[in-house]
């Protein structure tokens, strides 16, 4: 499940549940048509609220990183739990996007996994 | 007592579809079966996700097209901790199995597959055996010891097993 909200340019979009084969095609398309819907410079996955996640996730990321450098913008991943995280940089998926929290706004974010490089 | 003696605690074989939708039913299969063993949070979601990526390849790979193919999962538990999991297919095969287990290989792109299946089955169990035959299937063994509930580490003598590369069940 999906909620998606767009404010100045940054599209966010909250998963939520898991994240697996069966989820990751509709994720996908919800934020695909909300991105191509509009003028999107940042897309922000929030994971804060994904309660399992495989490999289909890590495919979910990559292909929303291509979709944004496609159109000159840029992905991130904000909160994800602490398991998940170690499955993104097992895929060195923290060298794609930045993997930030957003306790505070997205326009101030703080870079969380400088210390793991 | 030689570990490879022990009999097991409990077993259960569970047969379903290759549809995506089985992927979270074989998970929460595995989840419940290997409560009783008391799992930590973090074990539970290795062997969540192992079993998770197993599950995906056979209904993305195995059975691509086929809608009532079979998947079938059996799960032992041992009294020594040891989590043996057997996941079959009877759909294409793998042709070239090194080749499909290298990282970021994949056959289905379009899909956004990631590829690396195979390279999270590895690093979140101790032992991943694959065996397939071209147009008869694919058997998947994985196997994982968990933790003492008391010890932080896992016990000297799983982990000399596990570098002698001796074989864990019989």
């Amino acid at each position: 499940m999906v909620t998606l909200s767009l404010r100045e340019g940054t599209l966010t979009a909250v998963l939520r549940g898991d994240i697996d084969h069966h989820s990751a095609s509709q994720m996908r398309t919800e934020i695909d048509r909300a991105v191509r819907g509009a003028a999107v410079r940042l897309l922000v996955l929030d994971f804060s609220q994904v309660t399992f996640m495989d490999s289909s996730g890590i495919g979910l990321v990559m292909g929303r990183y291509k979709l944004m450098s496609e159109l000159g913008g840029e992905v991130a991943v904000a909160d994800p739990p602490a398991y998940i995280a170690r499955v993104m940089r097992l895929s060195g998926l923290d060298r794609l996007c930045r993997i930030v929290s957003i306790a505070q706004p997205i326009v101030q974010t703080e870079v969380i996994h400088n210390a793991e490089k | 007592m030689p570990k490879s003696k022990l009999a097991c605690l409990s077993e259960t074989t569970v047969t379903f579809t290759a549809v995506s939708e089985n992927e979270a039913f074989a998970r929460a299969c595995v989840s419940s079966f290997i409560s009783r063993l008391d799992p930590l949070v973090s074990e539970l979601a290795e062997v969540k996700t192992a079993v998770s990526e197993a599950v995906t390849n056979c209904v993305v790979h195995a059975y691509r097209g086929v809608p009532d193919g079979r998947i079938t999962m059996l799960i032992r538990l041992f009294p020594d901790r040891r989590i043996y999991i057997r996941i079959r297919d009877f759909g294409c095969g793998i042709a070239d199995v090194p080749r499909a287990m290298q990282p970021l290989f994949t056959t289905a792109p379009e899909e956004e597959r990631a590829g690396l299946g195979f390279a999270v089955m590895e690093s979140f169990t101790d032992r991943l055996t694959v065996k397939s035959t071209v147009g008869r299937g694919t058997t998947l063994v994985m196997v994982k010891t968990l933790r003492e509930r008391e010890a932080a580490e896992p016990s000297p003598k799983s982990r000399r097993k596990l570098r002698t590369g001796e074989p864990m069940l019989r």
